[in-house]
């Protein structure tokens, strides 16, 4: 606070008393305005952009993209790659998740520092480990030829590094909310008679389950967008192993911007679809969600 | 809802696993995308009438050094097409996958086209850019992608190495300070000659664009003449970008007698003159379209096995190799 605000309120009745954690409106206003300014130019512009230079030379052109064979296989495998690895993330989520929240055992800390490791591992070191696994001079390289499994530069390496970067999405949501939630229910539905299999299915789930919407909603739009650690196990063969965000590289390399942007223009509607469903999830079910930081 | 989710699962994967025909895979560098795409649409016409047999052609492109790194990694290439005989060395010695006389197996030691190195410059040189010594004054920001990477910046950088060993009468210490002054006006190196080329077309950054002919008069062809120029050096190395057939990979797959024709078809008519057309140096120029030939200007040509570089075996690991001039200078 200037000087100048302070010989102000010095001065002023005290029926304009206000507490002294609100601002004054002057200074809102500049906070709100450099905070809605600095989101406008870093993120609300560039997204402008990627649909600005996607319909530069019309809408003909814009779906023209999509006509090409090797952008409709990005597609398509960006699509595969999502529907598997967000299903097994899906399981091992919520596995981890019930081990942890409903049980006490030895290297339960260990666990979920593991969980948390693709958060803090670079994606280009994701994908590397996997080459140095089972590459062609890998550790399992040798038996992988003599059995004529191709891992790596094909779709089985895709999805193992998809899955890796996403996996602390869904174990990560439901964690604290299940351990906020405790064990009262499922030791009440054990004591009616319940099996462990009717305890989970009727119980546990129905109580995470927007949670968990939440999770795979976050998992899904990572899966799709990932770039580093694909990029390192792809192999970058047009129309056989490039993903959407690999196949957007390609064409701004090609010189073809529009068709570019085109694509970047779908992963961008992804994103804003998967925006709009987590304010609504955060919106309607608030309660319901961990209160974990966002 | 399950049946619709399982039913675009098995649709999809049917999708992505459908290439039932014969494929081929060529793992090529960087530039060679606009090349390769004439081309392999060519080749399938004329394999079509040959053979009777359709087949289709894949593409990967990336930093030739990379590009190398896949295949012994297990990238399933049936030829390599790259930018530097050392590459496909690389993968004949780590991963003996290509037997080690390659070279041998086609004409002009393997290299169907070969290039040079060239300046790209806005237009009207506004930094009055004429030769090598215009590179190393202060001031001057010069582009190249990085020679550990790049088989098209370890052109650049010999093709500086050889003016300057020129100027300085074969001396060798005088070489390296001018080849590292040069560096030290480099501010970005990217990986792979077609990063460096967006860089300055694209971006805008720096005064100098040292670049494959072909990927600067392709640069011309796309942004048009009225915004960059092409300089011509006194003197540039002779590029010879070589091709192989990846021997493991197409015996294993039973592609040898497609792929090897796809590399003879190279040095065809045809061949020639979808290579001159791409601005690349045909090996056999009568082949080609005269006014393609005409546009690439005459340059004194280095070759890496003149005594200067003593061939790709010594001048690899002297230049490029850990501690070698490259290291010494950029660590300085």
């Amino acid at each position: 606070m200037s000087e100048q605000t302070l010989a102000a309120s010095a001065t002023m009745p005290p029926e304009t008393w206000r507490a002294p954690t609100a601002e004054v409106s002057v200074v809102r206003l500049v906070l709100i305005g450099v905070a809605v300014l600095f989101i406008g130019v870093f993120l609300g512009f560039p997204l402008l952009v990627v649909f600005f230079e996607a319909f530069l030379n019309g809408v003909a052109k814009y779906f023209e993209t999509f006509a090409d064979s090797d952008t409709q296989h990005a597609i398509l495998l960006t699509l595969l790659v999502a529907a598997i690895a967000v299903p097994a993330n899906l399981i091992f989520g919520v596995a981890a998740a019930w081990a942890i929240a409903k049980y006490d055992f030895r290297g339960k800390a260990l666990l979920i520092t593991l969980i948390d490791l693709p958060f803090s591992v670079s994606p280009v070191i994701a994908g590397l480990i996997y080459v140095i696994m089972f590459g062609a001079q890998g550790y399992l390289g040798d038996w992988l030829k003599a059995h004529h499994i191709q891992i790596i530069f094909a779709i089985p390496g895709i999805v193992l590094a998809t899955i890796f970067v996403t996996f602390p999405f869904v174990a990560r949501e439901l964690i604290p909310l299940m351990e906020e939630q405790g064990t009262q229910d499922e030791e009440a539905a054990i004591s009616l008679g319940a099996s462990g299999w009717q305890t989970f299915r009727r119980v546990t789930l129905p109580n995470v389950k927007w949670g968990l919407m939440y999770g795979v909603l976050l998992c899904n739009a990572r899966a799709m967008g990932e770039f580093g650690a694909v990029a390192v196990v792809s192999g970058h063969i047009r129309g056989l192993t490039n993903t959407m965000p690999l196949h957007i590289e390609i064409l701004y390399n090609d010189y073809q911007w529009v068709a570019a942007f085109a694509v970047a223009s779908l992963l961008a509607l992804l994103a804003l679809v998967t925006l709009i469903v987590k304010t609504l999830l955060e919106w309607r079910f608030s309660d319901e969600l961990a209160n974990g930081p966002r | 809802m399950r049946r619709l989710v399982s039913g675009l699962i098995l649709s999809t994967v049917l999708a992505v696993s459908a290439q039932a025909q014969t494929a081929l895979l060529n793992v090529s560098y960087d530039p060679t995308r606009e090349l390769y795409k004439d081309f392999n649409a060519e080749f399938i016409k004329h394999w079509k009438e040959k053979s009777g047999e359709t087949i289709s052609i894949k593409q990967s492109h990336g930093g030739s050094g990379g590009q190398a790194r896949s295949v012994i990694d297990g990238l399933d290439a049936d030829v390599v097409t790259l930018a530097l005989e050392s590459d496909i060395d690389a993968i004949a010695e780590k991963s003996g996958k290509i037997a080690k006389d390659w070279r041998k197996r086609l004409p002009n030691n393997s290299s169907p086209y070969t290039s040079t190195i060239v300046f790209l410059v806005k237009k009207g040189n506004p930094k009055n850019v004429k030769d090598w010594d215009d590179l190393v004054k202060p001031g001057i920001e010069v582009i190249t992608p990085n020679p550990k990477t790049s088989g098209g910046a370890r052109w650049n950088y010999l093709s500086a190495w050889a003016y300057a060993e020129h100027k300085f009468n074969g001396d060798k210490a005088k070489a390296k300070e001018f080849v590292g002054a040069l560096f030290r006006n480099v501010p970005v190196l990217d990986t792979g000659a077609r990063g460096s080329t967006t860089t300055f077309v694209q971006r805008g950054i720096g005064d100098v664009l040292l670049a494959w002919e072909n990927e600067a008069f392709l640069a011309l062809k796309e942004f048009g003449p009225e915004k960059f120029e092409i300089i011509v050096p006194s003197i540039a190395t002779l590029a010879e970008p070589p091709v192989a057939v990846v021997d493991q990979n197409v015996d294993k797959k039973g592609t040898r007698k497609v792929a090897e024709a796809y590399l003879e078809y190279l040095y065809s008519p045809v061949g020639q003159k979808i290579a001159a057309k791409n601005f690349y140096r045909p090996f056999k120029p009568e082949l080609a379209d005269a006014a393609d030939v005409k546009l690439l200007p005459k340059v004194t040509l280095v070759s890496i096995d003149d005594p200067i570089f003593g061939g790709w075996a010594k001048a690899q690991p002297e230049h490029f190799g850990d501690g070698g001039t490259f290291d010494q200078i950029y660590k300085k």
